[in-house]
This record gives structure tokens, sequence and C-alpha cells, in this order.
């Protein structure tokens, strides 16, 4: 088999599932040993670094790395990654000082964010300090966008929104509040930027149009009534009420509905639960406070008496599953169900009637703008889109992860430069060995479960609409917290001309990872591992041939708990256990990038 | 040596043999030998040949002296039973057990200090007794616990770490073992598990003492250039004319052979041990041919491994002394002490 080439940046990075998956590449085995440190603020700055918000995703993040943990694989509950995130959040001393800022002399370049969600927000935190003049236009009296007026204060207290914003027009982004763009040719026209950043969101909350909808107020679009709940607008809400829609929309409108005064909060899904949008965990929390959500459920008409709503006529449905596909599906009965509100939750629509269509910017047949993916420049040079308003609605990270890629491109495009150049990735590998036996990190197994962040009770979280329901961990639990971590980023890294062949890496592996074996075919190599490989989709390693035997080292990375056992057992220091640091360039990268070689090897 | 034993967690594919048991439940405590020691991938195929076999754990007994190699019945199968004896003297502790217990599964682990020097009429007479035991020498030419002096089975002209050279006439265990009668001989290498696995395996099945020299290399003082018991000299100076396959009692044999190239025993237990040979003139079942083989490659540099002699049919320790079939645990008090009256006949019929 060809021998696996380490220098390809994505290999070790492969590695450290959480990071990985996370989409602005966050290094969680680094922050979480800065945690277990007690050094709070350090976590935080890791943070930071690729997250921008790690207060506000510590608390709401969609959190991709969970699943992808590797502990899921080796155990059953992946470390609470996200909750470490708030404990760094939670904990930290003041760093204020510590955080960039612009520059005594600006670049003087000037950029245009429309919008001021996540997205704008990290264009401005990238480009700021880099001496960039960063204006904001929000149309709404306060910044955050759906994290300010979707995201409920239980969930995510405005306070800690604050602080984070703060951070960025702190550095001297600058905050044009309560300005709508109302035409995007009105803006370009002067020539003022030389660039603009879409970071509208995806603004629309979908339509159901059945029977009876424009015949009642009491019928409310979910994104809409949380803004208005947010901005003190609606403040109550009748005794029961129903919720269209089960995704995660739908989960903060019914455990808002509660905490204004609704009774009975049903929730109607159309399919069984396998097919819920909402993430389990915001089920869990909306069946803590008593939601009853009710299944296969489709919405057929409003019901209206003398110009009141009375409730909703739904078919219910019976479904033929094959496995975890519907293959066919039929109508049992007609029901009514009676309520006094109902909440449509049934997802988002990007919406630009303030782009004018005749300005170089081309949109597709469903009315998106055409995005470059990597670039996410629009067809206009100079107009770069991002967030929600790129591709539809997601979430805060992914968000995040554009703004960093859209500021790198607006750097580039405001230095003449070529978007698609754009500076490698990298990864820097660094020895974690100090001693004959000691390595500067923990790395004794812990089997210990996940720890459960404890919620403030049932009865005190109903007294106001902003009590925020986790608590968080405290410093003992998080404490417990972190040993989970497998620490993947310290990787095993082998050196194929020092091995012997002595096999004593293949012995102590307690996962059984690793095999040397005769050089092959890949499925006859494959078919001799050491043990069967469970999940396919994760790397492999190929040594070159060994020296005594021509054999090769293969390790499946797939189990691997990063024990540095093969590495303290191997008597050549053929192994070595080494941290990865990846790299993803961000705007500003290459003046301080050193040369390629040097960076990816330590 | 690590400081931290090796953790719990386990591959979650892990399959289980017909007790319900992974290899793992097969392991015992963590090593302290030198990272690298050849001694510990013996202990590996070990344990995996107790897993393949899926012995039950207590119905094990692990013997040993004094020496690294002795060690390491610690650090496989923590269930089973174990003593560990002065220097050289397992074998008739082993034998002792045997005799007390002819169901133990016995497994004798010693050096080639430990056999061949201090021990080696305990060695010796050992073979003579043929009881039912595995008898390991992990063989390194050096007493490693005690840093590396040349042992008994160092080849003449071998170089030890700081230069001296061997002058004395090596003591080879299977040369002796084949002198002495031994039932089962054979020899392999810690860094082959792929030959050592069926060794093991059909060792502990056949019957009678079966000797596995196993070279393994002393990775901290006998692993130079110069040595001829180094990783690199034995991987690159053994030839092996027979492979072992073992068959487990009621596995269907289900490899087809060309007729002449597989010799199948079968055991006591209905077990069988596939003899296939790579080098088809030679025959693993005649003893002083096997000898004079050994003796040849030897002279032309040659460790000869694989299964060197195997003797289907021989009475064991006990058939010979007609002992009786329960162990003496099991005995009930009476038949076990038949009292002072039947010593007293027993003293008079010598008068
Ligand atoms: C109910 C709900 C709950 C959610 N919960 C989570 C969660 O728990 N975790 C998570 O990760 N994600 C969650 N999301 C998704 C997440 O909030 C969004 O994906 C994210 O905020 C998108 O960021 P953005 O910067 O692209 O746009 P947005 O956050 O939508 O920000 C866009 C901003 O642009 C402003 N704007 C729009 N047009 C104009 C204009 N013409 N002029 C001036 N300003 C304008 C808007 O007022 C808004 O402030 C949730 C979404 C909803 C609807
Ligand atoms: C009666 C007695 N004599 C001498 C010793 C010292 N001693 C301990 S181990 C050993 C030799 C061990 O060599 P070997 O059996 O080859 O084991 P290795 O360490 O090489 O595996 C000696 C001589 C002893 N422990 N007891
Ligand atoms: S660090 Fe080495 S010994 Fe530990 S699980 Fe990974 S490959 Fe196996
Ligand atoms: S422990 Fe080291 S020398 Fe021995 S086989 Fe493993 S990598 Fe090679
Ligand atoms: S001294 Fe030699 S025999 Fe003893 S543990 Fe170390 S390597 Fe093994
Ligand atoms: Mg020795």
């Amino acid at each position: 088999m060809l021998p696996t080439d380490t220098q390809d940046p994505d290999h070790y990075h492969r590695v450290v599932d959480c990071q990985w998956a996370c989409p602005a590449h966050t290094d969680v085995p680094e922050y979480i040993r800065l945690i277990a440190l007690g050094r709070y603020g350090d976590a935080y700055l890791v943070n930071r670094q690729t997250n921008v918000f790690p207060g506000i995703l510590g608390r709401v993040c969609d959190r991709p790395c969970e699943p992808a943990c590797r502990r899921t694989r080796v155990e059953a509950r992946p470390v609470a990654i996200c909750r470490l995130k708030r404990v760094a959040a939670d904990l930290r001393e003041d760093i204020t000082a510590r955080l960039p800022r612009a520059p005594a002399r600006g670049n003087g370049k000037r950029v245009a964010c429309i919008g001021a969600g996540p997205a704008s927000l990290t264009v401005a935190n990238d480009l700021v300090p880099l001496g960039y003049s960063v204006v904001i236009f929000e149309q709404h009296a306060q910044a955050g966008g759906l994290m300010r007026t979707n995201i409920p204060s239980f969930r995510l207290p405005a306070a800690v929104l604050d602080e984070e914003i703060g951070y960025i027009t702190a550095m001297g982004a600058e905050l044009r509040l309560g300005t709508p763009i109302t035409s995007l040719a009105a803006l370009l026209e002067p020539g003022d930027f030389d660039a603009v950043f879409v970071g509208s969101g995806a603004p629309r909350g979908k339509e159901l149009r059945l029977p009876g909808r424009d015949d009642s107020d009491r019928i409310h679009i979910g994104i809409a009534w949380l803004e208005s709940v947010a901005f003190g607008h609606v403040t109550s809400i009748g005794e029961r009420v129903l919720i269209i829609g089960v995704g995660n929309t739908a989960m903060d409108c019914c455990r808002s509905s509660l905490r204004l005064g609704a009774k009975s909060v049903r929730v109607m899904a159309r399919k069984p639960r396998g097919f819920f949008k909402a993430s389990e965990w915001e089920l869990e929390d909306a069946e803590e406070e008593s939601v009853e959500i009710v299944v296969n459920h489709a919405p057929k008409a409003f019901v209206i008496r003398d110009g009141r709503l009375q409730g909703m006529r739904f078919d219910r449905l019976e479904y033929e599953m094959d496995g975890e596909r519907i293959t066919a599906q039929r109508i049992v009965e007609e029901v009514f169900v009676p309520c006094d509100d109902v909440i449509l939750a049934i997802g988002q629509e990007n919406a630009f009637p303030w782009i004018e269509r005749d300005l170089g910017i081309e949109f597709d047949a469903q009315d998106l703008p055409r995005v470059d993916p990597v670039t996410l420049a629009s067809t206009r040079r100079g107009v770069f889109f991002g967030g929600d308003a790129a591709f539809g609605p997601k979430n805060i990270i992914h968000a995040v992860a554009q703004g960093h890629e859209a500021a790198l491109s607006i750097d580039l495009h405001c230095r003449g430069e070529s978007l698609t150049e754009r500076p490698p990735r990298g990864v820097t590998l660094q020895s974690r060995r100090i001693g004959m036996h000691d390595w500067s990190y923990r790395n004794d197994y812990d089997a210990r479960e996940r720890r459960l962040v404890p919620h403030v009770s049932l009865r005190e979280r109903f007294a106001r609409l902003d009590v925020e329901v986790e608590l968080g961990f405290d410093a003992a639990r998080a404490a417990e917290e972190v040993r989970r971590c497998l620490n993947c980023d310290i990787q095993t890294v082998f050196d194929a001309p020092l091995c012997i062949e002595c096999d004593a890496c293949i012995d102590i592996c307690p996962t059984d990872c690793l095999t040397i074996t005769a050089d092959g075919e890949p499925a006859e190599v494959l078919a001799r591992l050491r043990a069967p490989r469970q999940h396919p989709e994760q790397p492999l390693y190929i040594s070159a041939a060994l020296r005594q035997s021509g054999r090769i080292m293969v390790k499946d990375e797939d189990l691997c708990v990063h024990c540095g056992l093969c590495a303290e057992r191997c008597p050549t220091n053929a192994w070595d256990m080494q941290k990865s640091w990846v790299h993803i360039p961000q705007a500003g990268d290459e003046a301080r990038c050193q040369s390629e070689p040097q960076r990816r090897r330590a | 040596m690590s400081f931290m034993p090796k953790p719990k967690v386990a591959n979650p594919g892990l399959p289980v043999n017909a007790l319900g048991l992974n290899r793992r439940d097969y392991e015992g405590g963590m090593s302290t030998l030198c990272a690298g020691c050849g001694h510990d991938s013996v202990t590996a195929a070990i344990v995996q040949a107790c897993y393949e076999l899926a012995l039950p754990p207590q119905s094990v007994a692990k013997f040993s002296g004094i020496g690294c190699s002795s060690k390491t019945t610690a650090y496989f199968v923590a269930g089973a039973h174990g003593f560990n004896a002065v220097h050289g003297r397992m074998p008739s502790i082993a034998a002792g057990a045997h005799a007390a217990n002819r169901h133990l599964h016995c497994i004798g682990v010693s050096g080639d200090g430990d056999s061949l020097s201090i021990g080696l009429g305990q060695f010796a007479h050992a073979i003579r007794r043929n009881p039912d035991m595995l008898y390991l020498i992990e063989n390194n030419g050096v007493y490693g616990l005690t840093k590396g002096q040349f042992s008994a089975s160092a080849d003449v002209g071998s170089r030890s770490r700081k230069g001296d050279v061997n002058e004395q006439r090596p003591i080879d265990p299977v040369l002796l073992a084949l002198a002495l009668g031994a039932p089962f001989v054979a020899r392999s290498f810690s860094g082959d598990k792929e030959q050592l696995v069926p060794l093991i395996k059909a060792g502990l099945a056949c019957g009678g003492f079966a000797l596995i020299d196993v070279l393994s290399p002393c990775v901290t003082f006998n692993d130079h250039e110069g040595s001829t018991k180094s990783y690199a000299y034995v991987r690159e100076h053994r030839e092996a004319p027979v492979a072992v396959d073992y068959v487990a009692p009621r596995r269907e044999i289900e490899v087809r052979y060309a007729p002449g190239e597989v010799l199948p025993v079968t055991l006591h237990d209905g077990s069988n041990v596939l003899l296939r040979k790579l080098d088809p003139d030679y025959d693993p079942t005649d003893r002083a041919r096997a000898a004079a083989f050994v003796q040849e490659r030897a002279l032309a540099n040659e460790y000869v491994t694989g299964l060197i002699y195997m003797e289907p049919e021989r009475r064991d320790f006990h058939t010979r002394h007609r002992t009786a079939e329960e162990a003496l645990n099991a005995l009930p008090f009476e038949r076990l002490c038949p009292g002072a009256g039947r010593l007293a006949e027993i003293q008079r019929g010598f008068r």
C-alpha cells in the first residue's frame, strides 16, 4: 500500500474528530487541557481564536463536534465539549487586555457589513485588528442577529451577548444600529467602501397556507413571534398553544410560550420521532418542561368561529416503515385539537428585497445569491456573502466559520490579490515527551461517564422569561468532565526507520489499533488488521517498509485512545506522541506566516 | 517499563471465545520489563493462545523461577494459579503440582539462565518425568535480570554489549530435549506470533512435556551488532522445516492440503495438530534425524524454528504411575489418607 502522506495537513487534523467536525476547527482538546489546569482565560482565548463567541457558543452551539467525539466510539457518550466551552467563559479571569485591537493607524480601507449577526461580527473581528475600518449596518436597535432576536434569553442571557459583541465594538468596529439597508445600490454607489459583506441572515419565516390562515390574529410565525417576545412587544399568550413543526425554532417557541402564561403546549409533528429536526438535547429540555410532542399529525385547517380561533384540524397518519425509511403513509382519521394560539415553526427562507437585480449579483432559481463556497464571493467583485444569507439557515458556528473565510477574501481583495490563491492550511507537530515515562499531558484513560449539567428547578425557572435554565458546570464538575477527553490532538507519530519490529506497541495497545503485516493490496492488508475496521471513514496510517522485514506498520486511527503506551513501550522512540497544531489561515495570516516546511514540521 | 497500566478500555469489536471471554480477559498485571523486551511478546502470544483455546482461567497453573523471563507469569491470565519458585527450581514445583492435579493446564516460563545454568539438572529430570506441561524458555543468551552476563545459551563468537566475545560452547535446550526424550520439541521467535501462537496451543494440548525454546531478544543487553540473539540477527538466521496449525476438537479440518504435504496428528483430547511440511525431506517424527538436522543447520549459523519433533504416542507421567484421575484436593479424605492401619501394613511389607 502507498505510505500515508503525513505532510498532508488534513491527515492529523482528521484524527482530532471534534476539531475536524467543528466548522471553525476549534482546538477542542487544547482548551480542555487548559481547563484541566485551571487556566480558564487561556482556554477562553484558544476558543475565541477560532469561534469568536465562546460564552455564546458554550450555551447554544449546535455542537457538531459532540456526535463526532471519539469517546462515542469507545464508550457511549461524547465529552461535554460544548458545556466545557461555557466553563472557560464562565470561570475566566478578565482577558480584555489580551484581546486584539485596531492598530494606531488604519490601512485606509473601508468595509461595510450588512446585519449585525455572528457572520458580520466575525468579519469585523478579523478585519479591524488589521487596520480596516468596518461599519456594521443593523436594522434593529440591538446587535446580535438571531442570537438576540430569536434565541430566547432563558437559553442565552443578554449579558453574555452584550459582553462578547462588546469585545468587537471595543476593538473599533463601528456599529450603526437602527439603520436598515434598503438599497444595496445606494450603499455601493458613492464608492465609500472597498468591500461589502452581506450577513443579513435568512429572515423570513415560512408560511403555512391552509384554510382560515388569514382569519385570525392568533396565528403567529415562529421567528417573528420570538423576535417580538425578545423585544418585549409580546408579553403573553393564550392558555392552550399549538406549535406546528418540530425543529429547534419550535422548541424555543414552546418553551417561550410556557413562560408567557401558556398552560398546555403541544408540538404537532407530521412524522414519527426519528424524523424530528430538533437536536436531541432541545427535545429533552422541552419535554422536561412538560411540553407534549404529538407525532403523526398533518395540519389540515385552522378552525375559526365568530372571528375567533377555536383550534386546528389534523389528519392523523400511519406510516409503514422499512427500517428508518418511510415506505407508505395513510390517513387514519381526522382530529380536531382545540387551542387559543398557533405558532408556525416550519422553517426560514432567505429574502433580499433590498438588493437590486441589476448590480451584477446573480441569483439562482430559488432566488439565492450565487456564492462561491470557498471564497464566499458573489458574482460582483467586492461583494461577499456569509452566514445564513449565503446558503440558507444553518447555525451560529457556520456563520462564524464563513465570517473568517469572507474576511480572508476581503483582505485579499483589498490588497489586490487573487481570492483563490489562499494561504495553505498546515499542521505543526511538537513532541509531548518530557522524560522516559513522562508526557506533558495526562494520558491515563478515565472510564467515568459524562457528567450532567445541573438545571434550575422547574418551579423557579418560569418566574421570569430570562431565568437561564442551565447552570453550567462548576469548577469541580468541570475538573471531572475534562478527564474524559482522550487528547486526540496528541498524535501518534511514527518514524519507520527506527522500528526494530519488537511488537511491543502492538502488544500493549489497549484497543488493537496497530498491526505490523506484510505489504500487499489494500484489501488483503486490511483483512489482516489485528481488529477489523469498524468505521472505514476513519483514517488509516500506513508506514513505509520497515527496515528488518520489509513489512509495514498500519494504524487504524478509529479507536486510538491516545494513551501513549505505544510510544512508552517502544524501545527506539519509533513512536512518539506529538501535539498537532492545525493551522487554518485567517485574514492577515500570510504576513505572519513562516515558510511552509517550517510550519509543518516541529 | 511504563508507569501506567494498560487501560481497561478495549476495542468494542473484540470477539469472544466459547466461554464468552475476550482476549483482554486473559491478560495479567502490568509488565515491569524493559520496553521492547521479547519476553513481553511471548506473554502476548500466551494470552492469545489461552484465549483461542478458551481455557477457563482457573484451570491454568503458571510456574516460573527467577529472571526477567520468570517474572512474566505475573503478566498473563490473572485468574490462574501461580507459583514463582527459587532460581532454577521451577521444574520440580511444576511436576509436583501436575502430580497432584492432572487437570491443570501447566505453563512453565523460564529463561536460558534459569533452565540451562542453575536449573539444568531440574530441567533435564522434568523432561525425563514427562509431566503434561508446556515449558517455555525465553532464550536471550544472557542473564537479563542481573544485567546481561553471557548465559549458557550464548553462541561461540557472540559479543556482549561491551564487546567481550563468548568462547564457551552453548547448551541448546532443543538438542537436550531431543536427547532426553521430550515428546514435543519446538523453537520459535518472540517476533513471530504467527508461528508461536499455534505452537503454544499444540504444546498445551500435546499431553506430555512440550518444550518451546523461544528466541526472545533482550533489547537492553543483547540486541546490538555482533549478538546472535538480537532481533535483526534472529530474523535473518532462521528457517522452519515444519509449520504447525492447531485444530480444536470437534472442528472440521477445513483447509485441503496436497497429499504428503501435511501430517495430521490427533491428540488425546480429539484435537488435531497439522504438521505442514515446508521442507519436503524433513520428518518431524524422526527424533535422531531431527537432532542431526538442528546441529547441521547450527553449523551454518541457522536457527531451526517451528515444530522440530513430535511423538504422537507416549505414556505420560500419570499413566506410568497409575495415579488417581481426580485431583488430590478432590479425593475424599479416606482415600487420600487411608489411615495408620494401612500405613503399618505397608511398612510390614518392607520388613
Ligand atoms: C428560533 C431559532 C433558534 C436558533 N437557535 C440556535 C441555536 O441554539 N444554536 C445555533 O447555533 N443556531 C441557532 N439558530 C440559528 C442561528 O441563530 C443563525 O444561523 C445565525 O444567527 C445566523 O447568523 P447570521 O450572521 O448569518 O445572520 P443573523 O443572525 O440572522 O443576523 C442577520 C442580521 O442582519 C440584520 N439584517 C437583515 N437584513 C438587514 C438589512 N437589510 N439591513 C440591516 N440589517 C439587516 C438582521 O436584523 C439581523 O440582525 C437559531 C435560529 C432560530 C430562528
Ligand atoms: C540462587 C540464585 N543465584 C543467582 C541469582 C541471581 N540471578 C537472578 S536472575 C539470574 C539469571 C536469569 O537469567 P535468565 O533465566 O536467562 O533470565 P532473563 O533475565 O535473561 O530473562 C541470576 C543468575 C539468584 N536470584 N538466585
Ligand atoms: S496511543 Fe498507541 S497504544 Fe494508545 S491506543 Fe493509541 S495506538 Fe494504541
Ligand atoms: S515498539 Fe517501537 S520498535 Fe517495537 S515494533 Fe513498535 S514501533 Fe517498532
Ligand atoms: S533486561 Fe533484557 S530480558 Fe530483562 S526485561 Fe530488560 S530487555 Fe528484557
Ligand atoms: Mg536470559
